[in-house]
């Protein structure tokens, strides 16, 4: 099985926002909850990046190792998952995330949070596939069509990559060497442990 | 006029500027940020971060490698060590019940009784104790229970009881600390190390030896250091509690952790403690349940156990009998 990753190329990026709207769109993610987000980095200061970030679906993911209630699973495709049933809203993953990927529908004190939500990769949750309790909970399920993840599809200058790692990885590596430059695969190294070397 | 003139000429010689260094095919990325830098110089507990459109400061935060840290430390050393903090006590205490057996009233019950503690004095303690029983036991299972109680139960009944524990976690808390600032008022004075705690200390508070019963007031050394470990693990607990409950006052992500750690620490070393507590106070020690039972405990245990205090007593109530004037 491919072992599904997210590459944004903040050399592309334009801070459109666009990946935000579809993913929000897509999942119709409640108010308040930011499944992906673009951080500008030396935002109006030469050498301007922004990076579309989401959960990266870690190797050893720190949310599952802090998880009281152990309700994280990784897929074949090595995508981390989450069940909302099982979920208690204690907000560990949020603390242990480096990405800030875990999202709650309420406000934090007094442990009223609610269910986590966060990136699902475009394959939902522990419901049947495609099912509508599925949908309700945790959103579209396109890998189960078939296809890959809104935000990096509809990317209107394919700065966001989505599929599995080694491809992208070396869709990544030709562009570094064709155009010149690369600001390097943000998150990899703290996702995975390792990073796309050119 | 001048003036604009020459702000005139500047405008014009930018794209003059412009096309030079174009064509001089200078490196676009010669001042551009590059993650693997960003990572190399980044201090302890900082994370790289820019500005995000959304209406959050944490989503402004875009890599923060050092969470990695305290979630390593959440699914090993915390779990370690709180297992080892319980089952080490309760191996202790089984070990400690063979060799010394229950500790025996010497003399015998006598059958007359002495009130050790009023009613205000147990409903602080039982309130304590009840409050404390039920935060250790959602607390540990929030740190141990995916390993113990997951297997035993099922994801599904295990992910309810946990989530009806944290809630009697978050709100049991408060009367907790509600005892915890009563138990302090009630019993401070009698917990103020004394140079008879030096003789209790040298002999072994008696624990080891039978019929070997040093002198102590209301409390012998060894619920002094209970009284002062509850104090002051209790508001250790309760502080750091009450920045978990309200993450945004605690600070940011970074202080929380530490919170959290501490309290979990705190929490080990404070059940292992009370561990201890119950052991003597219940199985361990005939007579000594009464002092919190019914709060009258008989008059040979209170003279063997706590000697001073019984003379206390009696001087007192001695006192109080001769002030009474006979009715002739």
């Amino acid at each position: 099985m491919a072992r599904m990753k997210f590459l944004c190329d903040a050399d592309r990026c334009i801070e459109c926002n666009a990946c935000v709207t579809a993913c929000k769109n897509e999942h119709e993610v409640p108010w308040g909850i930011n499944r992906r987000r673009v951080i500008t980095i030396n935002d109006g200061l030469p050498g301007e990046r922004s990076v579309s970030m989401a959960c990266m679906h870690c190797t050893d993911a720190p949310c599952a190792a802090v998880c009281p209630v152990d309700c994280f699973y990784t897929t074949e495709d090595a995508v981390v998952l989450h069940n909302k049933d099982t979920c208690i809203g204690c907000g560990y993953c949020s603390y242990a995330c480096p990405f800030g990927a875990p999202q709650y529908p309420q406000t934090a004190n007094f442990g009223t949070r609610g269910k986590m939500d966060k990136c699902t990769y475009c394959s939902g949750g522990p419901e049947a596939d495609l099912s509508a309790a599925e949908y309700e909970k945790y959103g579209a399920n396109r890998l189960a069509e078939g296809k890959l993840p809104l935000c990096a599809e509809m990317c209107s200058t394919k700065a966001l990559l989505a599929g599995d790692g080694d491809i992208i990885a070396d869709i990544y590596r030709e562009r570094v060497v064709t155009r010149g430059y690369g600001s390097g695969a943000w998150g990899w190294r703290t996702a995975y442990g390792e990073t796309v070397s050119v | 006029m001048t003036n604009t003139l020459s702000r005139l000429a500047t405008v014009a010689a930018v794209p003059l500027v412009w096309a030079g260094t174009a064509l001089a095919q200078v490196n676009p990325t010669a001042e551009s940020v590059n993650e693997d830098a960003l990572l190399r110089a980044l201090q302890s507990g900082e994370a790289v971060g820019g500005r995000a459109s959304i209406p959050d400061d944490g989503a402004a935060s875009l890599i923060s490698p050092d969470n990695k840290l305290w979630a390593a430390m959440q699914g090993d050393t915390l779990q370690t060590l709180s297992i080892v903090a319980v089952l080490g006590t309760l191996a202790i205490l089984v070990l400690f019940y063979l060799i010394r057996g229950r500790i025996r009233i010497d003399g015998g019950f006598s059958g007359r009784k002495i009130l050790r503690f009023n009613a205000i004095e147990r409903f602080a303690h039982w309130m304590l104790a009840s409050t404390f029983i039920v935060l250790a036991l959602t607390g540990l299972n929030l740190v141990i229970g995916r390993t113990v109680v997951l297997p035993l139960l099922g994801e599904g009944a295990f992910g309810t009881l946990t989530a009806w524990g944290k809630i009697a976690h978050n709100y049991l808390a408060w009367p907790f600390m509600a005892a915890l600032i009563m138990v302090f008022l009630l019993w401070v004075i009698h917990n103020i190390p004394s140079k008879l705690d030096l003789e209790w200390i040298k002999q072994g508070g008696g624990l080891f030896k039978k019929g070997v019963h040093p002198p102590a007031r209301k409390f012998n050394f060894g619920q002094k250091v209970v009284f002062w470990s509850v104090i002051v693990g209790g508001a250790i607990m309760s502080f750091t509690g009450v920045m978990l409950l309200f993450p945004a006052e605690a600070g940011s992500a970074t202080d929380w952790q530490f919170f959290q750690v501490i309290h979990a620490l705190v929490a080990a070393a404070m059940s292992a403690l009370i561990l201890a507590h119950i052991y003597i106070g219940s199985v361990g020690m005939e007579g000594a349940f009464d002092a919190m039972g019914t709060g009258e405990v008989d008059e040979n245990w209170a003279k063997e156990h706590h000697s001073l205090w019984v003379e206390d007593v009696k001087d007192t109530k001695a006192r109080n009998d001769a002030q009474i004037s006979p009715a002739e």
